[in-house]
């Protein structure tokens, strides 16, 4: 009972402690990708081959002052910030990366948690993830941060009906929520051949979840006026900032499990495919990040309601026939 | 009509194609310490004092190049030549000459101005100094030490 306890906990903090720096890693990849499509090299002055970079942005970072705006709510203020970064790990507490293994003399599995409405969990809680939008817009006490924030928040849920429908044909396909029966019935091939619109759907609304190019319309709004994170600064706007990248690995996993077979791969060796397949979908942000211009407000309104709703909507009319069919 | 929304759709992906084959190429960015790039001939970098072939120097004191400086940041005194030990070729020579690099927007015109191509600018441009002093040139610092060091042919005419 008491080595459960410690297991788990264990395997918390080794997560979160991972993911933090794969976060902070993750800009200084973004980074040398994008410039490497705009031929140009990336950071390579701080460490050989700048890989000490984000460690020279994160003490930076926390150098700086530590203001809080003229009547701003306290609560939310400080509280907004915690909750995108905490949403973001929490996520991880549910995707499979392998199968059992045996250390220290016991069956360990590679997931945190082996819930089976997993889907649902993770629904819910990228739902969530909109509070720390909307409470940093709302409590900055500023017009600009309010109107962002609302702004990414309307964006945010309207992207998530698509995206929990795209979701469904899966559990169709496999008739069951829970992630381990899905990379299980993976084993032959893998979903995003039998269901190639549900991949390109969720791949979308898996750019809008996260505000990443080209829908990065309240990410860009502090390059005009405002954006919800205007009124916080050094370690605040840290935290927003990796949770941005943490949400990244958050949706790319879960694409991953769900359609791309989560950690099998020849030899099924546990880490290791789920990492490639990981890297590649980091890959494919970035990739889209250099090429697309940024969708306006009502292009972007438009295309989740009048296009990605229907689309998504018809596809799953269509798997559910088939999968009554056989 | 679905057909042109399938080719808009298209066209996306074959920009993402575009882009990727942008990576494959090499960089134009050039590592700077390490390397430095190769300037023409004609660029304006640090002023050079040249002379004669035979180690006399150009500069005859006219102060053409203080009067066409368009920031004022040359300063030369004119004094008689000893006629048993000339500097120049001319009557007067520059005993004074000094330049305020800090001033200088190093267009050129002193070396267009000067008669006798004693001014030129040559291609150094790594000039940076600790404080304000150490960045007025004066003549010693100016002067080539033999004739051709600054990299024009001291046999010329101007």
């Amino acid at each position: 009972m008491l080595a459960d306890v410690i297991e788990i906990i264990v395997k918390g903090l080794v997560l979160a402690l991972l993911l933090l720096g794969a976060g902070a890693y993750l800009t200084l990849l973004e980074r040398i990708f994008l410039a490497w499509f705009q031929l140009r090299i990336g950071p390579n002055r701080v460490g050989p081959w700048g890989l000490l970079q984000p460690i020279a942005d994160g003490i930076k970072l926390i150098s700086k002052e530590r203001f809080q705006p003229l009547g701003v709510n306290k609560f939310a203020y400080w509280l907004a910030p915690g909750i995108s970064l905490f949403i973001a790990l929490f996520v991880f507490s549910v995707i499979p990366f392998g199968d059992n293994v045996h250390l220290f003399g016991r069956e360990i599995s590679l997931r945190i948690a082996d819930i089976n409405v997993a889907i649902v969990f993770l629904l819910a809680f990228s739902s969530l993830a909109v509070y720390g939008i909307v409470l940093a817009g709302w409590a900055s006490n500023d017009r600009y941060s309010l109107l962002g924030g609302l702004r990414g928040t309307a964006q945010m849920i309207s992207y998530e009906i698509p995206m929990g429908l795209s979701v469904l044909t899966i559990i169709l396909a496999t008739g069951s929520l829970s992630f381990t029966d899905i990379v299980n019935a993976q084993r032959d091939h893998w979903f995003v051949w039998t269901n190639p619109v549900s991949f390109i759907i969720y791949v979308m609304t898996a750019f809008a979840e996260t505000n990443r190019s080209p829908f990065d319309l309240p990410e860009a709004e502090h390059e005009l006026t405002g954006g919800y994170h205007t009124e916080y600064g050094g370690l605040k706007f840290s935290i927003f900032f990796l949770s941005e990248y943490i949400n990244i690995l958050a949706v790319s996993s879960i694409a991953i499990t769900l359609f791309l077979g989560g950690w099998l791969g020849p030899w099924d060796i546990p880490v290791l495919w789920f990492l490639v397949k990981l890297f590649l979908f980091v890959f494919l942000f970035v990739w889209v990040r250099a090429t697309m211009p940024r969708f306006r407000y009502n292009q972007l309104m438009s295309f989740g309601w009048k296009v990605l709703v229907p689309i998504a909507t018809i596809n799953l009319i269509i798997t559910a026939y088939f999968t009554m069919v056989r | 009509m679905m057909k042109k929304t399938l080719l808009k759709v298209l066209s996306m992906f074959s920009g993402l194609l575009i882009v990727l084959k942008y990576m494959f190429k090499k960089p134009v960015t050039i590592s700077y310490p390490e390397k430095k790039r190769k300037l023409p001939l004609r660029s304006r970098g640090r002023h050079y004092l040249t002379k004669w072939e035979d180690n006399k120097e150009r500069c005859v004191g006219c102060e053409l190049c203080a009067i066409v400086c368009p920031s004022q940041a040359i300063y030369v005194k004119p004094a008689q030549n000893n006629p048993e030990d000339p500097n120049s070729h001319g009557e007067r020579y520059a005993s004074d000459f000094q330049i305020n690099m800090l001033r200088c927007i190093f267009c050129g015109y002193c070396e267009e101005a000067c008669p006798t191509g004693a001014i030129i600018l040559g291609n150094e441009y790594e000039l940076s100094g600790y404080d304000r002093e150490s960045l007025i040139y004066t003549k010693d610092m100016l002067t080539e030490k033999f004739p051709g060091e600054s990299g024009r042919d001291p046999k010329r005419e101007i």
